[in-house]
């Protein structure tokens, strides 16, 4: 028969294996790394190596990081984002689930598009104007290549 | 007392069981994604082993896999028989005979389309002519073909059809090109007792470095006398090539328009004037160079040959810097490591790596707009090969007719032009989409030809 603080030892030993094991993980794939603002974070996968290089020879190159553009503003808002890229990014690189050409989620479009604003409003506002009407033409239809060319 | 003594063990247990199910759940969650960065991180450590000690005379393929085994894996695959819409052949079954083993063959593109006998008339491209098949099928297709036995091929046509670098080496006693001249001249069933493998690693790889060279002497002193008409002296294209540059020209080393010089059957690139087909063009009529007299019309003509390299040159894809490996050969991911794909085949089969690294359409879309310039390309093609027939027609009428050879040498010049550029566009393996607007050119010129043509053959029946 199990008294409650045995219970609780159990519970407590099955819950720190987790987070031992996670812990290590997180040290090993240099989890802390993500959460820090450095582009070369992002290319602890090598798959974003093509973007990496692409964004420093890029107009952008010296003037935003991976951050500016692919997180929404806000602390919030930013880590959100972060978290749930990262627990997406580890599932589909886990799974080997995505095609060899990485392909943007619709939602990451949005932050992407969104960013833009931060710095550029002034020039964004004039072009979609308080008379347009219906959908918005995204800023990377026309100018694709200023982030990463990749 | 007794009821609740007996209830809470059970809900303690059940209570247990679901921490240890989730916590098993994450535990397995995260360490397959710890083994997975481990693999990876190892992976990445070595891009590959050096089981074998590779040398300049390590021909076999099996041998490099070694080293390179997913390489060679793909490289394997070039066996692969699949088609598009107007490229590459599904395997058609075959009954094998004494003359050809063959089972499987592709598609006949003279049973497809009759009128190119007509064009080729005389020439042994009118008894044997097929869709293309992958590397892999190079030395038998060209062996087995009926081509070989209404005429006596040279030993030159295994420049381009075999792993050639160690043969010529071994023919010459160590110097290439002394080798290629001495192997143009031989026959072509002598020649091939010399050859053992379709291209293999050692044509574009230096076995040392892994790096692209080029090992074909047709290619190595063509695009010398290329570089040479603009101007730029003693081109050695393995010392003064960029990197990106050489991913083309390994391909270009054989995806060429060529013609066999003089009696000793020298393979030549016919680029001393330029690689446009006006340059091309202009170089044959200099020389006065044949492939062979039209059996219809007496003509001296000529046939061009898979002149890919020449037509990507002028296309968007080269003026950006867009290496023929780029999309034949895209590179891909295998674990932690990039490797262009050595199954080289049509990018219509691979559209994600080899189209949507630069374009970010759906494959669909991508597809669709490709299939829109081969069908209009496939279109003017149809309507050249037509006008083409009639001016052939037409001459063979003058020529009953009783006119003199002298009388028909005007018509007989315009087939010989409006013939090359027809297959300079036929024989080119993308169906226009290489460059667009310079094939359909290219056939604006040539039923420009045969317009000037039958106009020559109404002059002279007025006359």
């Amino acid at each position: 028969m199990l008294s409650n603080n045995n219970l609780a030892i159990l519970i407590g030993v099955l819950m720190g294996l987790v987070i031992g094991l996670g812990c290590y993980t997180f040290i090993y794939a240099k989890g802390y790394s993500y959460l820090t603002d450095d582009p070369s974070a992002c290319t602890n996968c090598h798959v974003m190596s093509q973007q990496y290089s692409g964004w420093i020879k890029s107009s952008h190159g010296s003037a935003a990081k991976c951050n500016d553009c692919h997180t929404p503003a806000g602390f919030f808002g930013k880590y959100t984002t972060k978290a749930s890229n990262g627990f997406w990014h580890s599932f589909y690189f886990t799974t080997g689930w995505f095609p060899d050409n990485i392909q943007i989620t619709d939602r990451n479009i949005e932050v992407a598009e969104q960013a833009c604003q931060k710095c550029h409003q002034d020039i964004v506002e004039a072009i979609d104007g308080p008379h347009r009407q219906g959908k918005k033409t995204p800023c990377i239809a026309c100018h694709k290549s200023v982030g990463h060319m990749e | 007392m007794e009821d609740g003594t007996k209830g809470k063990p059970r809900r303690t247990w059940r209570l247990i069981a679901l921490v240890a199910v989730l916590t098993a759940v994450a535990t397995l969650g995260v360490a397959a994604l710890l083994i997975t960065i481990f693999e990876h991180k190892q992976e990445a450590r070595n891009p590959f082993y050096r089981v074998v000690e590779l040398q300049d005379t390590t021909e076999a393929p099996e041998i490099w896999g070694k080293n390179f085994p997913m390489q060679y894996d793909d490289y394997l695959r070039t066996v692969d028989q699949e088609r598009t819409k107007y490229g590459g052949s599904e395997a058609m079954p075959r009954t094998p005979t004494q003359a050809d083993p063959r089972s499987i063959v592709a598609q006949s593109r003279l049973e497809q389309d009759p009128r190119l006998k007509i064009m080729w008339a005389g020439y042994a491209f009118s008894k044997d002519f097929r869709k293309k098949r992958g590397h892999a099928y190079m030395l038998d297709d060209q062996m087995y073909t009926e081509r070989q036995i209404v005429t006596h091929q040279s030993g030159t046509c295994l420049h381009c059809h075999a792993s050639i670098y160690l043969p010529y080496k071994k023919l010459g006693d160590g110097d290439l090109i002394k080798g290629f001249d001495k192997m143009n001249q031989l026959p072509y069933f002598e020649a091939r007792k010399l050859v053992t493998h379709p291209v293999s690693c050692i044509d574009c790889h230096d076995p040392s470095t892994m790096q692209l060279r080029v090992t074909r002497p047709g290619f190595l002193e063509g695009i010398r006398a290329f570089k040479a008409s603009q101007g730029i002296k003693n081109y050695d294209v393995n010392t003064m090539a960029t990197r990106q540059e050489m991913r083309a020209f390994v391909c270009g080393q054989c995806h060429v328009e060529y013609y066999f010089k003089g009696p000793e059957k020298r393979l030549t690139y016919p680029w001393a004037k330029g690689i446009i087909i006006d340059s091309i063009m202009a170089y044959y009529e200099e020389i006065k160079f044949k492939d062979w007299v039209h059996a219809e019309t007496g003509a001296e003509v000529l046939k061009a040959q898979h002149p890919e390299f020449e037509t990507w040159s002028q296309g968007i894809h080269a003026r950006s810097g867009v290496a023929c490996a780029d999309c034949h050969m895209p590179y891909k991911r295998v674990g932690a490591l990039k490797i262009s794909d050595h199954n080289v085949r049509s990018p219509m089969l691979d559209i994600n790596r080899a189209c949507q690294t630069c374009h970010k359409w759906s494959e669909q879309e991508l597809k669709e707009r490709v299939e829109i310039i081969q069908d209009r390309t496939f279109r003017l093609r149809n309507l050249a090969m037509d006008a083409l027939i009639a001016l052939i027609e037409d001459i063979k009428e003058a020529k009953k007719d009783g006119k003199t050879d002298a009388a028909l040498a005007v018509p007989r010049n315009f087939q010989r032009k409006a013939q090359f550029y027809l297959d300079f566009v036929e024989s080119e393996n993308s169906t226009g989409f290489h460059a667009p607007e310079e094939s359909a050119r290219i056939l604006g010129e040539s039923i420009n030809f045969t317009r000037m043509g039958q106009v020559a053959v109404r002059e002279l029946n007025i006359q």
